[in-house]
């Protein structure tokens, strides 16, 4: 259970630098305390309401809004099997038996040596690819009872880390805006005026009043 | 439009056209909306009742329940539209109850009633539930809902004062716009999403929004309940009266509800020109106090074996027998009446006829040394909704969110609207300062020269340029005199000839009793004088109207001298205080809703309060007490009943000649009369002396809930007040040599209390805050009434 | 025919069509900004600020790009819609791509993001946008990862920032990502959710977001497929651009065909005149349905678009005709049901969806698409009534006052209701909810009283929590307490 730590800090306030508002670097934000900790703890969303601003209720209500924050540990990692229609015709359902039995637990819950945490996911924008699932959000597609035997051993083994991060760690990649190239985001209250390459013709007119 | 003589053409006679008209039809009648009302206003306003949940005319409108879907059209064919969400326009046909309307509207009934526990036989509100009622008058009347509903645990406590049951919820989202929008206490929330929707708090960090009691009121359902009223009435036993809260100064319309002749629960009532419908917490439960077994029921005389219980007539005999005495031995002048301020302005003219014609004595105070000299009222006075409509607010007051939350909550509005800004002069940040344009720091008794600075400056030149200002003045700071705010607010009246002021003047009737008589007359003493003639034996007998001394007066060494060098006290209270132990004799009084009479805000508005349960044992109102007193001196006031008294102010008080109980009758929201012959205020005299090794200067200020005895005497709240702690800025921690948390010893000249260290960043350095009257040390013992301000030293342990 | 298939977007097959928005996918390096600047990246960009901003803004009106996200609403045109003189006005990109059966942003993303990262300046060009931030969907680790190095390299080559390319046009594309909401899809509700909020949709009309969106200013909300056009668009001009596909629908549109068929795929087409029979059954596209089985019914626009059947197979891939025959395109996804399968969990699939990721705002949504899924487990589980079947009518009515749309059916005698629907709710999450349960109970009906047992009670707690194939309950948020609601 733990705040933003230093590094965490300066990432967050990098991040809140972006927005006009800081309370939209919200949502980062809560990744970023779900990186460090693997789930989003309390702490962390008090200390995400001090940096952009708003009480922990208010934090604490946009994140349980959102489906990939957990608020309790869960395995390291978390495998999402998609349930909607086009992977539900190619046989989810059956894949889901599948990894009940081979994990050993039901759809919700995690593995006792903490290592995986088995849910339904909605679908998962891979379709064509039925059935699929997500090991910490990275795609396995026309997953058989085989590959999936498969994919918790080469996970357990760690044959996979260099794919695949532990919970909490979605892009591994960051944006970086060079200071020498930052624009910058001013208050939306402050700017009353087109922006500057607008000026020579005030208003696109194409379709417009 | 005009006529002239020569004009003959009956067409030139037609009525004046309303800019803000707008003609419309609602289910095929013609009707007249004004513009920018919402379909659903205008439909009400005409007659035609629309359901509606999420929908609450004082906060913004979200159309998310969708019970108030009617069928609009502006011409290009019915569309089904949330009537809270569109404002009318010309020619707009509504159409309430067309078949397409109707059902949506009995869908959503049904859909609302899908997972909602139909418990209403054991729920507060049923009996006066929005979902009830119009689950009768809009819905299909049956549910095919056959499913298991929702599951949640049954009610959980969010705050100390009000129960969740997220069974019960309809997620109107009326609670939580209201701690966001209008209380700016966000801590309650949408958690969670879809058909698992709820409300919550955050884990571990309550509801405590000094104004959640609304969020009770406002609920459609009986998802928010009351911990003071739950399970202990039911709607169709209630009996009410419309009256005026007396709390504080801001003068809240409320209904008191009574069952069997019993306070249950405040409801606040929306007076357009004062609070809109919102309560404070400590306005709504604090009628708790009234029923308290610890009330005074019986007269006490003081013998050798302590207070003994007595009748009327000899308590009454040995009162007017003192006074007599003390007349003989002192003369009038000898005899002072402190208080009055939380009773009727009948009390306090009763009592201000006793003392000023027929003791005679000029030593008459509604203050207790923490307010403001009374020629504050003399001043250009302004309103409520003058504060909150000016385009710039001068705040020289102490923290309204602690004060006079309404008013906060008023201002904060005007504020967060954007019509006015504020700039606010303080010594350490208040519950409005996250609301203001202008927070000017300054330290204690140097407020006069921080709004010179302040009204120097071009920014604040210019905001003060651009129309009406209002100052709110009141005392800020209770280890300072009045003297650094009221050369403050000279300063500001000077520099502002046209600008208007409110007076933060805290105790219920203040002003009422002070404009009715109950202030000091020619030569008389005000608050301060009377103490320190009480302490240096000067005073043969202290009348306390409802005044406790040493829980209100900030020197405590002072109360406590001035209570044990009168030779006589006589108390009129409702609860024994620590005051009123100490008198000779005890007349107890009528509390609260249990007298009738008319109370006056701070802004001199006059409404009705109301008689609602009967009193507890023989307690009898203040000016029934006068009178009689005033018999036994010999001088009949000739007053038999309130009424008689309410004519008589009519009659003799200059400024009240329109306030008749005909007009009071004809104007719930009141009438505002001020009086004209009040003495203007005195320039004062400021003395900042050195430091000396002292080098904190003093802040104390109160809190809304501290040992003030309605609190304390109200089961609900009492656990609400904080512990005493001195708060200095973080930066000085390392100077004091103490962690946080440990207790340390803070002195001034005068004595040294034990505290916990705390921190605040908004308290400045050098400076160094403590909340009055909590429970812990008594921080009174370091002040001193008259040095214009308090320094301390502050030293571990 | 040229196949080509990668490992991270397989199942992408591309014919002899034009390519407008996928050229680059045949590349193993497409993503990266050297294969962008050796295959005409750029120049679009480059192009356009050679431009006045209106004679961009014309450009793109001229060429009529209708919307990829599901309205079909012309970009040109929803640039226009701005208030006049009100600034500051962003950008929002939806990455937010969670329709059932739809996936083509994604790959959009993963596979050519510089190409996304074109179209954005050019908008934000053309209509004086000073900000953009491009919104990713929160479970697609690939795409922002790929995202976030396009942009740190367009950041460093000088072509986002400021005085971009030496001009005066200075712009910054932040990089935003979500956390699992379907409904955040939804463009008010994804700026709800990139103000920091929940993902609640807000009411239209008032809150069109040209004119209130993003902190209460004009936004412009714009799918990735549609941007991803205005890179080519601007290299070859409005006249090259309409020479392809159809005079109201130009250009090209990305389509995945997904379920029973032999090669599910994601297709760039030719707007407006490929069929759905194309699609579905020849060789270039999807090659017919897997093992020969006969077609029994296919959604035609993602998840939320009623139902077609094989009467409807040789309407063309196009929105005015599709509306018309009670259905529309919606985010170009195809799902195809051969005749083995089970529609009543099929629909409950679909159902399911949408009841879970109902945002919970207003009620009809809230209340009535769990009540339909609750209804549908019951009748799929074997525990249904015939009342059951009436009573989803009923409750759709409620969230869906009205003739509903859905395909005319030879079999059945049905003519068909043209889209769009009348509703009671904010947005169209509701509704969606509806949509499978009515096309598949109105087309199939005999199918699901074939489920109906006749019993006298219901034993509710006899209710498979998982079970069967197709009717698990779905993986619930994470509500330790409710209990009540599939659990």
């Amino acid at each position: 259970m733990s705040r933003l730590n230093e590094d965490n800090v300066r990432i967050a306030l990098e991040t809140i630098a972006r927005y006009p508002k800081a309370r939209s670097a919200m949502i980062p934000l809560l990744h970023l305390a779900q990186q460090q900790d693997g789930y989003v703890t309390n702490e962390a969303m008090a200390h995400i309401g001090e940096l952009v601003g708003a009480t922990s209720a208010e934090v604490f209500g946009t994140a349980t809004f959102y489906e990939m924050f957990k608020f309790k540990p869960v395995g390291k990692y978390l495998i999402n099997i998609c349930a909607t229609m086009s992977c539900a015709l190619m046989g989810a359902e059956q894949l889901m038996h599948h990894a009940e039995r081979r994990l050993g637990i039901k759809a919700g819950a995690t593995t006792p040596d903490g290592l995986f945490t088995l849910e339904h996911a909605e679908c998962q924008a891979a379709c064509t690819e039925a059935p699929t699932l997500q090991a910490n959000y990275r795609y396995r597609f026309h997953v058989t009872p085989a590959t999936f035997d498969a994919l918790i051993d080469d996970l357990a083994n760690g044959r996979l880390d260099a794919e695949i991060p532990p919970h909490g760690t979605v892009a591994r990649i960051r944006q970086r805006i060079p200071a020498d190239r930052v624009v910058g985001p001013r208050s939306p209250d402050d700017v009353t005026t087109a922006p500057e390459w607008m000026a020579v013709a005030p208003t696109a007119s194409g379709g417009g009043q | 439009m005009t006529t002239t003589e020569t004009n003959t053409d009956p067409e030139a006679l037609e009525p004046v056209v309303d800019p803000n008209a707008v003609s419309i039809v609602i289910n095929g009648r013609q009707v007249t909306a004004r513009k920018g009302d919402l379909i659903i206003k205008a439909a009400e306003d005409n007659g035609e009742y629309i359901p509606r949940f999420c929908y609450h005319e004082r906060m913004s409108p979200v159309g998310m329940c969708r019970m108030c879907l009617v069928e609009v059209d502006t011409g290009r064919g019915p569309q089904l539209m949330p009537s809270c969400m569109f404002a009318v326009s010309p020619d707009m046909k509504v159409m309430t109850n067309s078949p397409i309307a109707k059902a949506a509207q009995e869908g959503v009934i049904e859909l609302l009633l899908a997972n909602h526990p139909l418990d209403c036989p054991v729920c507060d509100k049923g009996g006066e539930c929005p979902l009830q009622d119009q689950s009768v008058s809009h819905g299909p009347g049956e549910s095919r809902y056959i499913e298991e509903k929702r599951h949640f645990e049954k009610p959980i406590p969010i705050s100390e004062l009000v129960f969740l049951d997220r069974e019960r919820c309809i997620l109107c989202d009326r609670c939580t716009r209201f701690a966001d929008e209008v209380a700016g206490d966000a801590l309650i929330h949408f958690t969670h999403r879809g058909n698992l929707t709820q409300i919550n708090t955050f884990p571990g960090e309550p509801f405590a929004s000094y104004f959640s009691g609304n969020t009770v009121q406002i609920c459609p359902v009986g998802a928010l309940t009351a911990k003071s009223y739950r399970f202990k009435a039911r709607p169709w036993d209630l009996e009410q009266a419309e009256s005026t809260c007396t709390t504080c100064s801001v003068g809240c319309r409320i209904t008191v509800q009574s069952s069997r002749d019993e306070l249950v629960r405040y409801q606040g009532v929306d007076s357009d020109p004062v609070n809109w419908g919102w309560l404070c917490d400590r306005g709504r439960f604090n009628f708790e106090s009234v029923g308290s077994g610890d009330r005074l029921t019986v007269p006490l005389v003081l013998t050798s074996s302590g207070h003994e219980p007595t009748s009327w007539n000899s308590a009454l005999g040995s009162a007017a027998r003192l006074i007599k005495d003390a007349i003989t031995a002192g003369g009038a002048n000898s005899i002072a009446v402190l208080g009055g301020a939380r009773g009727t302005n009948e009390d306090a003219f009763a009592w201000a006829r006793l003392a000023h014609d027929v003791i005679g004595t000029p030593n008459v105070s509604a203050q207790l040394a923490d307010g403001l000299p009374i020629g504050l009222l003399a001043l250009n006075r302004a309103t409520i909704d003058e504060a909150a409509s000016a385009a710039t607010v001068i705040l020289i007051a102490p923290d309204l969110k602690e004060e006079l939350p309404v008013l906060y909550l008023r201002l904060r509005d005007a504020a967060e609207k954007h019509r006015s800004r504020i700039i606010e002069f303080t010594p350490k940040a208040s519950g409005i300062s996250r609301y203001a344009w202008r927070t000017v720091f300054y330290e204690p008794g140097t407020q006069a020269g921080a709004v010179a600075t302040a009204l120097g400056q071009a920014d604040i030149a210019e905001q003060i340029a651009k129309g009406t200002v209002v100052i709110v003045a009141g005392r800020a700071n209770l280890a300072e005199s009045s003297a650094p705010t009221v050369a403050a607010l000279l300063a500001l009246t000077e520099a502002l000839p046209q600008a208007t002021v409110l007076p933060a003047l805290r105790r219920g009737n203040v002003v009422g009793a002070t404009q009715v008589g109950l202030r000091p007359g020619r030569g008389g003493l005000a608050s301060l004088g009377i103490l320190d003639a009480a302490a240096s034996g000067k005073i043969e007998c202290l009348i306390l109207l409802g005044a406790d001394p040493l829980g209100d007066v900030p020197d405590a060494d002072l109360a406590r001298r001035a209570l044990a060098g009168a030779r006589r006290i006589i108390s009129i209270d409702t609860f024994l205080t620590g005051s009123s132990a100490l008198a000779d004799v005890v007349l107890p009084a009528a509390a609260y809703a249990e007298k009738s009479g008319t109370t006056t805000n701070l802004e001199g508005r006059v409404t009705r309060v109301a008689q609602k349960v009967t009193v507890a044992g023989t307690a009898r109102p203040d000016w029934m007490i006068a009178t009689e007193l005033a018999q036994r001196l010999g001088a009949g006031l000739g007053f038999r009943s309130d009424s008689d008294i309410t004519a008589a102010i009519t009659e003799h008080v200059g400024g009240f000649e329109g306030v008749t109980a005909a007009v009071l009758d004809a104007n719930p929201n009141g009438v505002i009369a001020l009086a004209p012959n009040i003495d203007a205020i005195n320039e004062p005299m400021v003395t900042l002396g050195d430091r000396n090794a002292y080098d904190y200067r003093l802040i104390v200020s109160r809190k809304l809930y501290d040992k003030a005895i309605v609190t304390t005497k109200s089961p609900s709240l009492a656990p609400l007040a904080g512990t005493s702690a001195v708060y200095v800025n973080p930066l000085d921690v390392t100077r004091i040599g103490s962690a946080v948390g440990a207790e340390v010893k803070v002195s001034s000249a005068r004595a040294t209390v034990i505290l916990p260290l705390a921190t605040d960043p908004s308290v400045q350095r050098g400076t160094a805050w403590v909340p009055f009257n909590q429970p812990g040390a008594n921080i009174g013992e370091l002040i001193d009434a008259a040095a214009s301000v308090t320094d301390v030293r502050i030293e571990s342990l | 025919m040229t196949v080509t298939t990668y490992s991270h977007t397989p199942g992408f097959y591309t014919g002899d069509r034009p390519q407008i928005v996928t050229s680059r996918f045949q590349y193993e390096d497409s993503y990266t900004l050297d294969r962008y600047l050796a295959t005409d990246g750029y120049k679009g960009l480059r192009a356009a600020l050679a431009l006045s901003p209106t004679e961009v803004h014309d450009e793109v009106t001229k060429a009529t790009v209708l919307g990829r996200g599901g309205a079909g609403f012309p970009a040109g045109v929803k640039w226009g819609l701005t208030p006049q003189a009100v600034w500051p006005r962003y950008l929002v990109v939806n990455g937010d791509e969670s329709e059932p059966g739809t996936y083509k942003d994604r790959l959009l993303m993963e596979r050519d993001p510089h190409q996304l990262i074109e179209g954005c300046l050019i908008a934000c060009y053309a209509a004086g946008l000073s900000q953009c931030f491009l919104y990713i969907r929160g479970e697609m680790a690939l795409a922002q990862e790929r995202v976030a190095i396009a942009l740190n390299e367009a950041y460093a080559a000088g072509y986002i920032g400021t005085c971009i390319l030496g001009s005066k046009f200075s712009v910054d594309i932040v990089l935003h990502w979500g956390a699992g909401a379907y409904v955040v899809g939804e463009e008010t509700a994804l700026i709800e959710s990139l103000e920091g909020n929940r993902g609640l949709p807000r009411l239209k009309p008032p809150f069109f977001p040209a004119a209130i969106g993003l902190y209460g200013k004009p936004t412009i909300v714009n799918n990735v497929e549609t941007l991803a056009n205005l890179a080519w668009l601007l290299r070859h001009g409005a006249d090259e651009y309409t020479k392809i596909g159809t005079a109201t629908s130009p250009g090209t549109r990305m389509v995945a065909v997904s379920g029973h068929v032999k090669r599910p795929g994601v297709f760039e087409i030719v707007n407006g005149t490929t069929t759905f029979r194309d699609l579905i059954y020849n060789e270039e596209f999807c090659g017919g349905i897997r093992d020969d089985h006969e077609l029994k019914a296919f959604v035609p626009g993602g998840g939320s678009a009623p139902w077609f059947t094989p009467d409807q197979l040789d309407l063309p891939f196009e929105g005015r005709l599709v509306g018309a025959a009670g259905s529309m395109l919606g985010s170009g996804a195809i799902m195809v049901m051969d005749h083995t399968t089970d529609i009543p969990a099929a629909a409950l699939t679909l159902a399911r969806f949408y009841a879970n990721e109902s945002c919970g705002k207003c009620t009809p949504c809230r209340e009535g698409g769990t009540w339909l899924m609750r209804i549908l487990q019951r009748v799929v589980a074997g525990f249904g009534t015939h009342r059951d079947l009436d009573q989803l009518f009923e409750v759709g009515q409620t969230i869906c006052p009205g003739a509903f749309p859905h395909a005319a059916s030879e079999r059945l005698g049905l003519e068909a209701v043209p889209f769009p629907y009348k509703m009671t709710t904010i947005c169209f999450v509701g509704p969606s909810a509806y949509v499978p349960v009515h096309s598949a109970l109105t087309l199939f009906r005999d199918e699901f009283e074939a489920k109906i047992v006749k019993r006298t009670f219901i034993p509710v707690t006899a209710i498979p929590v998982t079970g069967s194939a197709v009717t698990a309950l779905p993986a619930t948020a994470d509500s330790v307490e409710a209990v009540g609601v599939g659990q």
